[in-house]
């Protein structure tokens, strides 16, 4: 790996992979260091397949996938050591507590104790999990749940934080709650790639944008980007996304380069 | 078709739900394999009829005058089935309770769910009574053959037998609710099962241990100290007994007082069932007590994580606990007849070799599903930064290192009585608990570690893999414990099924 810090957190190249149809189809997607990046698609356009290939949850049939410069194909221990995952369904123990579940998350990688236990009380305070620290989870709400998890993505400080629909099954308040924590996240250098179906949220908090539709990235760039490839003048990003989502392919070669 | 919300609708929903979730379960959800079945049933049917005929043909009075003998062994036999039947009985009372399914569109809908219940308790009895059947019907078809059309009343015994296992089951499912609240009744209630279930076939076993020195056999209730005992043909207690062979006074007396139970039961108790559900789901919506000390953060390999993490699940859940160690009920015995053998200085010990062989690799096989088919977090191992041969090793040593803690004293206590049959049973134990785990890795499925006792039905090669597997080891273990060298013969079949086993696996078509 070079020393000089890549300019990209995420490079992927002619990714694809195929179920009973192809579900990626020779993907192109980059995400810039300290960026957040929103994934936006109808149902089925292959963006979960796309980041659980990135996460090394999924073997691609083809393509490059880079971390922050590590090959993830050919190094994937080392590209999972600074990326975290955070699907919408929450990922934990109902047997365990919230600290016990960020303890053994620091486990798995490798964190020093003393630093976890400073980080996880730091994060558990940061999302509103304190009168939970110590309870099981089993009882925990689906807000709180995704928030633990989500604790746990953070815990071991990643450069790299994938999100597939964090927001789903969230109450208002909790949202902004994980919205002002990844926000945080990206200003201190993290980058966030994020799938979701809630525009307003990707309006609000993404620095760029990809659409893909159909396993390919159908259009991509800041908003008023999205809406110029659309020919949406200053319509909503609802518009703009239905707009361009219609044009389907046509779109893949406005793509800016 | 009947009229919606009537019992004949719900019944007829039933059967559509269960037929269908039967076929599925019997052909994997794969139509092709509907001919298999029916020829692997036929070939079944065929090879049971034949061994129940084997068992039968040498008796000599099949003709329908029961002497006491013979009552006395027809009562033993209606108790083991009954036993099975009240356990199973407490299963599906219980689960009905817990699973959630279509409860809630039943509960909230304008139709009165004191039906559904009613419908459902029936179906108890059909399901109990069907897969009593299963072994039972050919003995009867058997009895039927060699001594007349008299036996023919073994299935309405069987019948009355479901009935009232389903009556009391529902009676003591309900009470047991009431004194002890949902949250502890599920786990009380699988216990009381398992034990209702083991605890006369553990009887009789105890019973023969004391007569013979040795373990199993029905044949205690042929002892004629037993049948001095009993009393005189003309009890009561005999019903049971005569209906089997044919009378009709006493079938109809026995069919009479199930009905009548069955249909109490129902009565009183299928309009509180929507009650008694709604009340279950408080068990999983209620908050834990936080810990009284707060977690510690530990300096940990990730292997090391890993293993905590199972054994800490493990040990907080009651209920999957006792799943897991039930399958040790079984052991009850072999420590009897281990404290027995030290007190007579007999040399029974080697018998116990085979025991723990086939217990390690029961429990062997449960602790893996858990461990690798029932990861909660599938996402979070396979995103960390461990390679997937660490992630396997580390389960492999939290599921070793659980039969050891298992198994460890029972082989340390051996090696103190018979140092050979031990060492035999120490590498019996980890070869056979070796194999199911490998089976188990070999054959994972991801699913919920609730469906802990529906595991079996993930992959029908992989449960007769670990079953012969561990059966397999114990028949090894049992020749070497006598230092014959036929001990090769069984080894070289389970190697042979274990190898079969991986190459047919979905883990060797991945890594071809």
């Amino acid at each position: 790996m070079n020393d000089a810090l890549p300019s990209l957190a995420l490079e992927v190249r002619g990714l694809a992979k195929r179920f009973d149809r192809p579900a990626v189809d020779g993907l192109d997607l980059s995400v810039r260091v300290g960026e957040f990046y929103t994934l936006l698609g109808p149902n089925g356009a292959g963006k979960t397949t796309t980041l659980r290939m990135v996460t090394g949850l999924l073997k691609p049939d083809h393509g490059s996938i880079a971390v922050y410069g590590i090959d993830a194909l050919a190094d994937p221990i080392g590209a999972k050591r600074i990326m975290a995952w955070v699907s919408d369904e929450p990922m934990i123990y109902d047997k365990l507590t919230p600290m016990e579940y960020l303890d053994f998350v620091a486990g798995l990688w490798a964190v020093d104790s003393s630093l976890a236990a400073a980080r996880a009380r730091e994060l558990v305070t940061w999302l509103g999990l304190d009168p939970y620290a110590e309870q099981r989870c089993e009882g925990l709400s689906k807000g709180t749940r995704q928030k633990v998890a989500l604790a746990g993505a953070l815990v071991h400080a990643p450069k790299l934080i994938i999100l597939d629909e964090p927001f789903t099954g969230l109450d208002a308040g909790s949202a902004r709650v994980v919205k002002g924590v990844l926000r945080d996240k990206v200003e201190a250098g993290c980058s966030v790639i994020m799938t979701t179906h809630i525009l307003e949220v990707a309006e609000r908090m993404a620095d760029r944008i990809g659409v893909m539709a159909d396993g390919k990235l159908i259009a991509e760039g800041t908003l008023d980007e999205l809406r110029h490839q659309a020919g949406s003048g200053h319509a909503t990003l609802e518009d703009t996304f239905l707009a361009l989502v219609a044009q389907g392919n046509v779109a893949q070669d406005t793509i800016p380069a | 078709m009947s009229r919606p919300g009537t019992i004949a609708w719900f019944a007829q929903h039933e059967a559509r739900l269960a037929w269908r979730d039967w076929v599925s379960l019997m052909t994997a959800g794969r139509r092709r394999r509907a001919r298999t079945v029916v020829l692997g049933f036929i070939a079944f049917a065929l090879g049971v009829h034949g061994f129940a005929y084997l068992v039968l043909a040498p008796s000599a009075n099949l003709s329908g005058v029961a002497d006491a003998h013979a009552l006395v062994v027809i009562t033993g036999t209606l108790v083991l089935a009954w036993s099975m039947m009240l356990s199973q009985a407490m299963e599906s009372v219980t689960r009905a309770f817990y699973a959630r399914g279509d409860l809630d569109l039943i509960l909230t809908s304008p139709t009165m769910a004191s039906r559904l219940f009613a419908v459902r308790i029936a179906a108890m009895v059909v399901t109990i009574l069907c897969v009593a059947l299963v072994l039972g019907a050919p003995f009867i078809n058997v009895l039927v053959w060699l001594g007349g059309a008299h036996w023919f009343g073994a299935y309405a015994v069987a019948l009355a037998l479901a009935m009232d296992a389903v009556a009391i089951a529902v009676v003591l499912a309900v009470a047991l609710f009431r004194a002890i609240g949902p949250r502890r009744t599920r786990v009380i209630a699988q216990i009381v099962a398992a034990v209702i279930g083991a605890a006369f076939a553990i009887g009789v076993q105890f019973a023969a241990i004391l007569a013979f020195g040795t373990i199993p056999r029905m044949a205690v209730l042929q002892l004629a100290s037993l049948v001095n005992l009993a009393p005189d043909g003309g009890s009561p207690i005999w019903w049971p007994a005569r209906a089997v062979v044919g009378d009709p006074a006493a079938l109809a007396i026995l069919l009479g007082v199930s009905i009548v139970a069955l249909a109490i039961a129902i009565y009183l108790f299928a309009p509180r069932f929507g009650q008694l559900v709604l009340a279950t789901t408080s068990v999983s919506r209620a908050t834990s007590r936080p810990r009284r000390r707060p977690a510690r953060f530990h300096n940990a390999t990730p292997a090391q994580a890993l293993r905590r993490k199972e054994w800490t699940l493990l040990l907080r859940d009651p209920w999957l606990m006792s799943q897991t160690l039930m399958q040790l009920l079984y052991l009850l015995p072999p420590i009897f007849l281990l404290w027995r053998s030290f007190y007579a200085g007999g040399g029974a010990a080697a018998l116990l070799v085979p025991i723990l062989i086939v217990a390690s690799g029961q429990l062997g096989g449960g602790l893996a599903w858990l461990a690798v088919s029932g990861e909660d977090a599938p996402d979070l191992i396979a995103s960390a930064p461990v390679p997937p041969g660490r992630v396997l090793r580390a389960k492999t040593e939290a599921v070793l290192g659980g039969i050891a803690i298992v198994f460890g004293p029972f082989v340390a206590v051996l090696a103190v009585a018979a140092p050979f049959a031990a060492l035999i049973a120490f590498g019996g134990v980890a070869i056979a608990a070796g194999s199911a785990t490998a089976i188990q890795f070999w054959f994972r499925t991801q699913a919920r570690r609730g469906l802990f006792r529906r595991r079996q039905t993930s992959s029908r090669v992989a449960t007769f893999a670990e079953a012969l597997s561990s059966i397999g080891w114990a028949g090894t273990g049992a020749f070497a414990a006598t230092g014959t060298w036929l001990a090769v013969i069984p080894g070289l079949f389970v190697v042979a099924i274990v190898t079969g086993a991986w190459m047919i696996s979905p883990a060797r078509r991945a890594t071809a």
